[in-house]
């Protein structure tokens, strides 16, 4: 699973970026952890990846990773998704570090859109792609007052939308980028990761790095902080369920994506985090599954 | 049956191999050389030099070719390189008003110091296809060179000289330069400075200024633009090394400039007077040039004493949607999978439906 160490591309510094820009991106994330949940501006450069494509994370780790470090980059939770997989080429080009799909293994693990199952360790460090890094934006468009919003920690407004959610639906009305408040003090964006692995942030012993490329901001989440998802008392914060197990391994505890298996409704659940279930099912767990699934597993 | 989103690394190879053919298109056809990019498609170049925040006509070339005359992917080729360049050094503020003149002319005055040059234009071409290009070694009618040696060789600018009555601001250097912002090192903030604003104008896409400008003119926020002046040619690009203490020339570099003049009525603080936006592209973008003056002038409506209500008046606004790099790339990220967010919303959706029935049992047989 893990790819050894290489040479680093030639005509490039370690990891693309020059070292002074690598350094001015790590006071960032320094000043970031100092104040957690807290936005801080940095001088984001155009990376040879699109903006949107997760050029935030690709310049934090490019900043903090070393040759010693173990990377895994997933994408929708999987190794293997196009991005995930081009992300990760870009590191072992460049850098030339090892590369894991193993959570366990991973000291720097760049991720978009969820957190492993698997529970993070101290040591290690999860970095969010993050498109929108502010809570508030799609209350008020404008940064100059979102801005002031967070000096004066005004986040009744984040309140209230949840409250008409409520009124209107009967529930929250809000799957993914679910708002947190950050050690009781920074309303904050977990990146589009859904609910379900909001409970996840809370006192991790991980060091979470967020780094939106395209806003120009980076925040951090230090190791065992609390991370609360906004809810009321009457109303408390809930993730996701389903009715399904994983098809593949029979985990009941883990997101599952829906596939579509055929034109008249058919549906099959499976883990979202590839590295889980493929954990799961080396370990001897086996899920409902179908027959010509686990025949074309087999075949692999 | 179930077969999961594998084998992306072998997708990818191939996606890079065909993206290649089809680049090259017919290998009958004799591939296209950077040479006749570079002189052939110029104004491609200047657009892509200028967004791309790099001049380096080689580079530009490259990136067009590399793009397949994708303009905007070609910008951010070219920006995406331009992070991997050291910065040697701080070049001096370039003087427009040396510029050896290729073009200029006036909208404000009929005749000037140093006359109306018309330059090569599209302005009064007649917009008919010509066949004759269609083949490929027709001749060309040789321009006429008027006596060069007219054009002085220092043109201060049209409305710095011929406002006698003070009628048009003056823009006034600062006495202390203070080092201007750059947006390529440091997050844009707001309020922005007319630097920051003037640097990000000119990395902005064309396409975007020219609609802002154009909804401003046509009474989105009023302009009543002038063309005060518009100038272009060549100047020298000047840098002081330490060791030596003196400016040195390091070359030329083509430059368009623009300086667009509108009325402004005055406030409870300021005079009526004719008031000033800028505009500054790298090569001949002209349209790109005026589009940024008229912008600039439109974004100072908070700095006059106006109430900022239309779009091309927001500084937020536009400041924050000018580049196309981030636009593009933003927009096109929507072609990334989404397929975990989009699962926690069908979840969502799923209970709502589930709610309202339960809630309005009725409702629920409409759908089918």
């Amino acid at each position: 699973m893990t790819n050894a160490m290489r040479e680093p591309l030639a005509g490039y510094n370690f990891a693309y970026l020059d070292e002074q820009m690598k350094r001015s991106i790590r006071r960032a994330i320094l000043k970031a952890v100092a104040v957690p949940g807290y936005q801080v501006p940095f001088g984001s450069r155009e990376m040879p990846l699109p903006y949107g494509w997760g050029t935030g994370g690709i310049q934090v780790t490019a900043s903090i990773i070393g040759a010693e470090d173990v990377l895994k980059v997933i994408d929708q939770g999987a190794d293997d998704t196009t991005n995930a997989v081009s992300i990760r080429q870009f590191f072992a080009r460049t850098t030339g570090v090892a590369t894991t799909e193993r959570t366990a293994e991973a000291t720097i693990i760049q991720t978009r859109h969820r957190i492993p199952e698997r529970p993070l360790g101290p040591g290690q460090i999860i970095v969010y792609q993050v498109p929108i890094p502010e809570p508030l934006r799609w209350v008020e468009a404008r940064e100059t007052e979102t801005r002031k919003m967070h000096a004066l920690q005004e986040y009744g407004v984040m309140h209230v939308k949840l409250y008409e959610d409520i009124a209107r639906f009967g529930c929250i009305n809000t799957s993914y980028n679910y708002p947190v408040l950050v050690n009781g003090r920074y309303l904050m964006a977990p990146s589009p990761i859904p609910k379900f692995d909001n409970p996840k942030m809370d006192r991790n012993p991980a060091l979470q790095l967020f780094g939106a490329g395209r806003e120009k901001r980076i925040y951090a989440v230090p190791p065992f902080t609390s991370v609360k998802s906004l809810d009321f008392e009457d109303y408390p914060f809930d993730v996701q369920h389903w009715d399904h197990c994983c098809a593949l391994c029979g985990a009941a505890d883990s997101y599952l994506d829906e596939v579509v298996t055929d034109d008249r409704g058919g549906r099959m659940f499976v883990c979202s985090d590839t590295d889980y279930c493929g954990e799961r099912r080396t370990a001897g767990h086996v899920g409902a599954g179908t027959p010509v699934a686990l025949a074309a597993e087999a075949a692999e | 049956m179930y077969v999961a989103v594998k084998g992306g690394e072998t997708a990818i190879r191939n996606a890079h191999a065909l993206l290649a053919e089809e680049r090259r298109g017919d290998p009958a056809v004799p591939e296209l050389t950077l040479e006749q990019v570079k002189e052939q498609m110029a104004l491609a170049v200047d657009r892509v030099m200028t967004e791309g925040s790099l001049y380096d006509r080689d580079l530009a070339a490259l990136a067009v070719k590399q793009a397949c005359g994708d303009l905007i992917e070609a910008v951010f080729l070219l920006r995406a390189y331009r992070t991997t360049l050291p910065r040697l050094a701080v070049s001096e503020p370039v003087d427009t008003a040396t510029m050896d003149i290729r073009r200029r002319v006036s909208a404000t005055y009929k005749d000037l110091p140093g006359g109306q040059v018309l330059g090569p234009t599209f302005d009064y071409t007649h917009r008919l296809l010509d066949f004759s290009l269609a083949e490929t070694g027709h001749p060309q009618e040789k321009p006429a060179h008027g006596d060069a040696a007219a054009i002085p060789e220092r043109m201060p600018k049209v409305v710095d000289v011929l406002d006698h009555e003070g009628l048009i601001e003056r823009e006034i250097a600062p006495p202390e330069p203070a080092e201007a912002t750059d947006l390529t090192r440091v997050p844009l903030d707001f309020p922005a400075g007319r630097d920051a604003r003037l640097q990000n104008l000119a990395r902005g896409d064309e396409g975007f200024l020219l609609a802002l400008a154009y909804s401003s003119q046509r009474g989105f926020g009023s302009a009543h633009p002038f063309a005060g002046e518009i100038r272009m040619g060549e100047v020298a690009v000047e840098i002081v090394p330490e060791e030596l203490g003196f400016a040195i020339e390091i070359g030329d570099i083509t430059l368009t400039e623009c300086d667009m003049v509108s009325q402004f009525k005055g406030s409870a603080t300021e005079s009526p007077k004719f008031t000033r936006g800028y505009g500054l592209s790298f090569g001949h973008c002209e349209r790109k040039a005026m589009a940024m003056a008229l912008v600039d002038r439109t974004l100072r409506t908070r700095e006059l004493g106006g109430e900022a209500l239309y779009p091309a008046q927001d500084e937020e606004f536009v400041l924050s949607h000018s580049d196309n790099v981030e636009a593009s790339g933003f927009l096109q990220h929507l072609k990334l999978p989404h397929y975990v967010d989009f699962q926690g919303e069908l979840v969502t959706v799923r209970h709502l439906k589930a709610e309202a029935a339960r809630r309005r049992p009725e409702q629920a047989e409409i759908v089918p």
